[in-house]
């Protein structure tokens, strides 16, 4: 009797030992297949671009590509810098000072995706309409945004977002 | 049990070798078949690895000889980090290219200094020019050329090192160059490598032998850029399966003990 | 009939849809002979080797693009950025292979034990036409990557239909959508290699129906004859073929880490020059067989007619073979004949690969010649003229004749496993 419980135990040990050293082995293997579908390595090389903000003229804006989304770069003059310091932090739906917006105040860099349902607003040319606050309209739902790219009137819930970025030299920005 | 085993398993050794043996035919249906002198190579064997230093050798002799001629256009300057260089460096080697980017608000194609993230520049816009510009044949790029060769690194590294002077009988054709070891013996590629072709950052000395094996293995790589990495998984997923196969052959012998 | 699930949530849904109920009797209980040897492994080797392909293969058409201008480009994308891409492409390539070796051992452990005789014939046609569709499916996989090999292979096994009398022109510009193959040609068939493997689940589903029907054959070629004979199919072959499963990713895992490329052709990693044919254009070893018998032939319909021949012929093997006995343990002139076959499909395989001429040719002609004559008149006579050994009363109870051969072990079932 006691031998058969002896061998019961030693069977069921091997079989707890063996279902868990496979589950560890279907984990191992279930990762790749996981992992293909994050970006792949020729995709992350283009995560970070290089920008030399010395190009943009002031009172100009250039639309980059990154990360497959426009990029909104604007060279502000002393007047739209002024305006963006001056809205007090209350009468903002999504409080943001523009020293916490803008590295250097004369180069704003922003996602140029409206925080509602994702259109590109306009304000990018001289021609378009640049909303009730001198920024940027989005025409999908009629969000306006300040000079400093923050959402003053309509319904995007947040500011236009602004992507990591640092200066590497003077005049060249890497974003990402 | 064990014999029943041991039965099934020479059974599948028999048909595993009658396997590789039927298999092991058509680089002979190539008509003449030539024998290359076999290099003993870093990264042979399931344990071999690259060789950093000879990879950056062998890119610096692409680089100088090679490039002027034959694309590398699956390789990214970025892969290079693969090679040891740093990303500083890794962008120096890429700005040296002058990649064809656009169109511009212009609407007009530009050239601008290479990335990280570009691809080789290749020396031709396309197949056309390059046969133009190599009368008529064409440099084959060069990203896959030791997977898509028989024996890819010992081949490389023999035609590099196989220019010699034809038989006294052997019937070579105008603008063509005799080589001991390319199929047929006359390749339109003129030698390419005379020995101090090139002055090693790691001061090897630049033999003819050293650089045909250097640039063999940086191609090698080029080819397989993820075999250390696959070699080092193999060995870790062989060990687990060693060890779970034993444990299941345990536990079968288990299960089946009570049966008549 | 319903089991006895103690889990109150698997008994609720089990009372509205009996799903458990059906795994329980189909993979727990299901009486299987309790002396099947390891060959009988391969059948559920060959369902996993087609799940492995599925799973790796929709893996890969996440990333792949079957375009004629990006199709190479796109596979080395996956082998050289993409995250474990490498891993992925090239367990599904060598997959194919071993996929191939599996259900090739499976097919020759039914010819040997006569497991597609009588009841079990449509169960055996079905695995013909399993094998059928893996080779539509392999043929048209292996033109995806759009190498020298992919588009060469796949301009000669099209023109292989040009050998149909009159309407063979049009059928070939018809299969390749223009008039070579080309990129019209590229994406019916990534179309048709993502759908012919779940056509192929549905057969082999149809395949396991019919093995339940009446269980699985076993060594001894002889009727189960009672619960004696039987154990359930779990745990004993659950676990059985798990420890089967180890073995068989062993010998991947050794060609996928370190030999990825040795059953493939190095043309093939050049892109495809529809202007230049490779010195030599051979399949992939699995079609070789095939690819002999075609050649052996020195008429083009001839060769062709030959060629599915060979595949036709074993739809009506339970017809050729008459004798009444399955097992070849216990037919000793068969089993001459089936180590003969053996050795003739290999000669076949090797002969494939090598080129057209000289000798080659006539070996050729006499292992095709074989080939036939196995199945189309030896087999018939052996019905007739053979004497079968004395067979066991019962799995349990086995009157031992001399046994030996290709199972000599398993003749000894009371041998503790």
């Amino acid at each position: 009797m006691a031998e058969t419980h002896e061998g019961d135990s030693r069977r069921d040990f091997l079989i707890i030992t063996t279902t868990a050293v496979g589950a560890v082995g279907a984990a191992c293997v279930a990762w790749p297949f996981i992992d293909q579908m994050n970006p792949a390595a020729d995709t992350l090389a283009l995560a970070s671009i290089e920008f030399d903000v010395s190009t943009v003229a002031e009172g100009q804006s250039v639309t980059l590509t990154w990360r497959g989304k426009p990029v909104f770069v604007r060279h502000r003059t002393p007047a739209e810098i002024e305006e963006a310091r001056e809205v007090p932090l209350d009468d903002l739906r999504d409080p943001q000072t523009d020293a916490e917006r803008a590295e250097k105040p004369e180069y704003l860099v922003m996602v140029g995706v409206c925080t509602h349902l994702g259109c590109v607003p306009l304000g990018q040319s001289v021609s378009d309409p640049k909303g009730d606050f001198g920024g940027w309209f989005c025409p999908c739902h009629g969000s306006h945004y300040d000079t400093s790219g923050r959402i003053r009137r309509g319904p995007a819930p947040l500011n236009l977002a602004v992507p990591e970025y640092q200066y590497i030299s003077d005049t060249v920005v890497r974003i990402g | 049990m064990i014999a029943r085993l041991t039965t099934t398993i020479a059974a599948v050794a028999i048909a595993a070798g009658a396997w590789s043996f039927a298999l092991s035919t058509p680089a002979s249906a190539a008509g003449e078949a030539i024998d290359l002198p076999q290099h003993d190579w870093s990264f042979s064997g399931p344990f071999g690895t690259y060789d950093r230093g000879a990879l950056q050798r062998g890119f610096q002799v692409y680089k100088n000889v090679c490039a002027g001629c034959h694309a590398l256009s699956y390789v990214a300057y970025r892969n290079l980090e693969d090679l040891g260089y740093n990303e500083d460096e890794v962008k120096a080697i890429a700005a040296e290219a002058s990649v064809t980017d656009g169109p511009n608000d212009d609407g007009e194609m530009f050239e601008r200094p290479g990335k990280p993230s570009d691809r080789f520049a290749s020396p031709f816009p396309n197949e056309q020019a390059a046969r133009a510009a190599n009368g008529g044949a064409y440099p084959p790029d060069l990203s896959l050329i030791v997977k898509a060769r028989p024996d890819g690194a010992n081949y490389v590294r023999a035609l590099l090192i196989g220019y010699t002077e034809p038989p006294a009988d052997f019937n070579l054709m105008a603008g063509m160059n005799y080589n001991a070891y390319f199929p047929g013996h006359q390749i339109a590629m003129a030698k390419p490598l005379y020995g101090d072709d090139v002055t090693y950052e790691d001061g090897t000395p630049s033999t003819i032998e050293q650089e045909a094996a250097d640039v063999a293995a940086f191609l090698a790589w080029a080819s397989e850029p993820e075999m250390d990495e696959r070699k080092r998984a193999g060995v870790m997923t062989l060990l687990f399966l060693l060890v779970f196969t034993g444990l299941l052959y345990a536990t079968k012998r288990k299960i089946w003990a009570d049966v008549h | 009939m319903a089991a006895n699930f103690s889990n109150p949530v698997v008994r609720w849904i089990d009372h509205r849809l009996p799903v458990f109920t059906f795994m329980h009797h189909e993979l727990h209980e299901y009486p299987t002979p309790k002396n099947l040897s390891y060959w009988w492994n391969f059948g559920s080797l060959a369902g996993i080797a087609l799940v492995i392909m599925i799973v790796t293969g929709i893996t890969l058409a996440m990333h792949y693009t079957p375009h004629v201008d990006y199709a190479f480009a796109s596979v080395e994308r996956i082998m050289r950025d993409v995250n474990y891409g490498w891993l992925i492409r090239y367990i599904h390539m060598n997959g194919a292979s071993f996929f191939f070796i599996v259900v090739y051992i499976h097919i020759f452990r039914g010819l040997y034990f006569g497991s597609y005789k009588a009841p079990r014939e449509i169960l055996w046609m079905l695995g013909v036409v399993i094998l059928l569709l893996m080779m539509a499916t392999a043929f048209m996989g292996y033109v995806l990557p759009w190498g020298q090999m992919s588009f060469w292979g796949a301009t000669v096994i099209t023109n292989l239909f040009s050998a149909i009398p009159l309407v063979g022109e049009s059928i070939v510009t018809w299969l390749w959508g223009g008039f070579s193959v080309d990129n019209a040609t590229l994406n019916r068939f990534f179309s048709l290699h993502f759908l012919l493997p779940f056509v192929i689940v549905g057969v082999v589903v149809l395949h396991i129906v019919a093995l339940h029907r009446f269980g699985s054959n076993n060594p001894l070629g002889i009727d189960v004859k009672g619960p004696k004979d039987q154990i359930p199919f779990h745990p004993y072959y659950t676990i059985k073929d798990a420890f089967g499963l180890g073995v068989f990713l062993i010998f991947f895992s050794a060609f996928i880490f370190f030999a990825p490329n040795f059953l493939g052709h190095p043309d093939n990693y050049i892109p495809a020059n529809p202007l230049v044919t490779p010195a030599h254009i051979v399949p992939e070893w699995y079609f070789l067989p095939f690819y002999a018998i075609l050649r052996a032939i020195p008429d083009k319909l001839g060769g062709v007619l030959f060629m599915f021949g060979a595949i036709a012929v074993l739809f009506v093997l339970p017809w050729l073979d008459r004798s009444p006995v399955r097992s070849g343990q216990f037919r000793p002139i068969f089993k001459i004949f089936f180590w003969i076959l053996v050795v003739d499909v290999v000669a076949l395989t090797y002969l494939g690969g090598k080129p057209a001429e000289g000798i080659y040719v006539i070996l050729s002609r006499i292992a095709t010649a074989y080939y036939f004559i196995h199945f189309l008149i030896i087999l018939p006579a052996l019905s007739i003229f053979e004497t079968p050994k004395p067979l066991p009363k019962s799995i349990s109870e086995p009157v031992l004749g001399a046994g030996g051969g290709f199972a000599a072990a398993t003749a000894a079932p009371r041998e503790k496993v």
